[in-house]
């Protein structure tokens, strides 16, 4: 089962590898993670993407909240958020012709164009992980060069939010 | 607000001194200086490049004692030795590189057995880091995956903050090493010093009071249990709760068994006490835990050398899990009533609450009978021919007679650890030292230094074997350095025993590598270091002799038992094999 976590942790050099050695000593991947400073600049915000059955995930929350460096870990799996996630796409169309019809997949997934060369456009497109997969999937006969993606980004929906935690 | 406390600790200064420049003290001073505050007045290190400014301070000084080993991983296992028998934080000094690599098995070590150690090691000059300079490794790296935390001091500002967390971590909660990285020039530069009060961490906070409602429920457990059993581990004796282990046992009347780290919590001479369990524990302890419907752990981690198959462990029972690491519990085996907390605080709730009157314990002597029913194997008995060869037993037996179960006993790994774990009953904790989790070959030596420089008037016994003994043998020469009257018995079976036990069961007894050729004269070697050493060939000389080596308080003994190379370690739960699936001859 996919999982995503939000976690808060000290803006320290060395808390990335922390916590990227984990996953990896407890045998476990990661499909994806993205870190940066949030507006308190002692903190870096992780979301990370993984793969695991209730024990799996349960063990890999312990091992998180055990590493010192971090402060707070949220599953979001399990409660309503909002994800979103970016990719820039590097396309060779079929034909000169064929921009209108790139256009259209862009209006339907609401991506633009960013960059447009003598032989290639470059896409941008925003949205959930399964929306970008579509946006791909629907380029049909134009030739893919290239896909970077940012990996998700994930947020409680309502009022709650992350922050650290007081005390147990 | 910092340059408000530099200015109040200035003027702090100014009103005890009044010449504020006296008050600037280089890295290695301030080192010196948060020891001092600390208490940590005994450490064990080797120097090097890096670390030359702080031996040049310690030279100057009397309140630090350093303990000059001669390799790191003696100075980790003899600092892991120190603080297990006394439950303070060991420490450990080493230079970079080498130094830092070579102490890495003995933080791994700390690190599977919950040992507290702050293990300093010298870095090169921050200017060099990353260029990979003489003598450098990336430490910081190297020791993640094997430590509670790691610290890289970059300036000397942050050196005292970083000693203070250091200290607070690896002693705080569950127990570990911390590694704190010191390039040489921090250890140059000056600051006004002063010790932070608090370690000030927002990340880390560990939980030591258990939940008041899984108490409670843990409590209905416990009285409508049947066939209740205490399984407890080292988790007991790190948090210094041996008493309120007792205490418990003792009004429950519950059967209980200990882990090998647990072994002294609960004393072993007494009737509840049904010996240790797992791979090599007795036949009454895995079967109770087989058949138990109420399983208590307190501080133990359901270890693979516990549980034997997952599957097939205790199928019956409901399990309460009293652990203050919450990743342990349900790691590896679900817990019905999981209880966060340190395990002395919980352990008294859990007595408040059965002594509240709300609940009646149960009447359990049909789980008794049973009990004692097993117990009739004796499964750790021995047979000595007197006219044959020496059972390594027999040596340990008359070691457990003659010390009256009172001595502190280290050990290396393998056979010889099972024995003692079987056959000496510890009747007080930490006084039995071994290395568990690692199984680290060449940890009784060093560790019993550790354990007799913290304890200089008590008995220590090493028991190794010509295999383990050899891995850090070098250690001889530091007994010597420091007169330390550390007993050895080595159970010189000519073979690594455990790995030969395992070829005898699972490879056709093709005994691959298994056996010790070449091996010293060990009387000449422990004279060549100044020592005393003993040869012991015939069971008819066991008793005198060991009266003898005991006898001889003042020096160090290495007795080398010739031991029967034939024998095996029982019972015995094969590899996949569940706790009523015992081998026992």
């Amino acid at each position: 089962m996919r999982r995503i976590l939000a976690v808060l942790l000290e803006n320290e050099s060395g808390s990335l590898s922390r916590v990227a050695n984990l996953f990896s000593a407890r045998g476990i991947n990661i499909e994806s993670l993205t870190v940066t400073p949030t507006p308190d600049e002692t903190l870096s915000r992780m979301t990370l993407v993984t793969f695991g059955d209730d024990r799996i995930l349960e063990q890999i929350t312990k091992q998180l909240h055990k590493l010192v460096d971090v402060v707070t870990v949220v599953d979001l799996t399990g409660q309503n958020h909002v994800e979103r996630e970016m990719a820039l796409i590097k396309l060779r169309l079929r034909d000169e012709g064929s921009v209108d019809d790139l256009q259209r997949v862009n209006k339907v997934y609401r991506g633009r164009i960013a960059d447009v060369s003598a032989l290639c456009y470059t896409s941008e497109v925003v949205g959930t992980s399964e929306e970008i997969d579509a946006y791909i999937a629907a380029m049909g006969e134009h030739e893919v060069v290239e896909v970077v993606r940012s990996g998700p980004l994930g947020i409680a929906r309502g009022e709650q939010a992350l922050s650290i935690r007081q005390n147990q | 607000m910092l340059s408000v406390r530099l200015l109040s600790n200035r003027m702090d200064n100014l009103k005890q001194n009044p010449n504020p420049e006296a008050q600037e003290l280089n890295g290695a001073e301030i080192f010196i200086r948060c020891l001092v505050e600390e208490g940590a007045t005994t450490v064990f290190g080797y120097p090097g490049g890096a670390v030359l400014h702080i031996y040049d301070e310690l030279h100057k000084q009397q309140e630090v004692n350093h303990i000059l080993v001669r390799h790191e991983q003696g100075a980790a296992h003899a600092a892991e030795g120190y603080a297990k028998s006394t439950g303070k934080v060991g420490v450990v000094l080493v230079t970079s590189g080498p130094g830092a690599t070579n102490a890495v098995t003995g933080i791994a070590d700390a690190y599977m057995d919950s040992v507290p150690l702050v293990v300093f090691t010298g870095q090169v000059r921050t200017a060099l880091i990353g260029n990979d300079a003489f003598q450098e490794v990336d430490t910081v790296g190297i020791t993640r995956p094997c430590v509670k935390h790691n610290i890289l001091v970059k300036k000397v500002e942050d050196l005292p903050l970083a000693i203070k967390r250091a200290f607070h971590i690896a002693g705080t909660g569950r127990p570990g090493p911390v590694v704190v990285d010191i390039p040489k020039d921090v250890t140059e530069q000056s600051m006004v010093f002063s010790y932070p009060k608090d370690p000030g961490m927002r990340s880390y906070q560990p939980t030591l009071e258990g939940h008041t409602g899984q108490i409670k429920r843990a409590a209905k457990l416990i009285a409508k249990a049947e066939r209740p059993i205490i399984y407890s581990g080292g988790g007991v004796i790190s948090s210094g709760a041996h008493e309120e282990l007792i205490e418990f046992t003792r009004l429950t009347g519950f059967p209980i068994t200990n882990t090998l780290m647990g072994l002294g919590a609960f004393p072993g001479t007494d009737p509840q006490f049904i010996q240790m369990l797992g791979m090599h524990g007795s036949y009454e302890a895995n079967m109770a835990m087989h058949h138990s419907d109420v399983l208590i752990a307190v501080g133990a981690r359901f270890d693979d050398r516990i549980t034997g198959q997952l599957d097939g462990f205790c199928p019956y029972a409901k399990v309460i899990h009293v652990d203050v690491d919450p990743s342990s519990i349900s790691k590896n085996f679900r817990a019905h009533v999981p209880i966060v907390g340190d395990a002395g605080k919980v352990l008294c709730a859990l007595i408040e609450e059965l002594r509240d009157g709300k609940h009646s314990l149960p009447d359990i002597s049909p789980w008794w009978d049973q009990i004692h029913e097993w117990a009739k194997k004796d499964s750790f008995a021995y047979q000595q021919d007197m006219d044959g060869e020496i059972k390594p037993q027999y040596v340990l037996d008359h070691l457990y007679q003659q010390t009256g179960g009172d001595a502190f006993v280290t050990s290396d790994v393998g056979q010889h650890q099972m024995w003692v774990a079987q056959l000496y009953k510890f009747t007080q904790p930490r006084r039995w030292i071994n290395s568990g989790g690692l199984g680290t070959m060449g940890f009784g030596l060093p560790a019993a230094m550790g354990v007799q420089l913290a304890h200089p008037d008590e008995l220590v016994c090493c028991v190794t074997g010509e295999a383990s003994i050899q891995m850090c043998i070098q250690e001889l020469s530091t007994c010597r350095q420091y007169g330390l009257p550390i007993k050895i018995i080595n159970l010189n079976n000519r073979y690594m025993g455990m790995v030969r036990q395992w070829q005898d069961f699972f490879y056709d007894s093709r005994y691959a590598m298994s056996y010790m050729d070449a091996l010293p004269d060990f009387v000449k070697l422990a004279e060549s270091y100044g020592h005393v050493g003993m040869k012991i060939e015939k069971p008819k000389d066991v008793e005198p002799a060991l009266r003898e080596i005991l006898s001889l308080k003042d020096r160090l003994v290495f007795a080398d038992f010739i031991t029967d190379p034939r024998e095996n370690v029982f019972p015995m739960i094969a590899p996949g094999a569940a706790h009523n699936e015992m081998i026992l001859s």
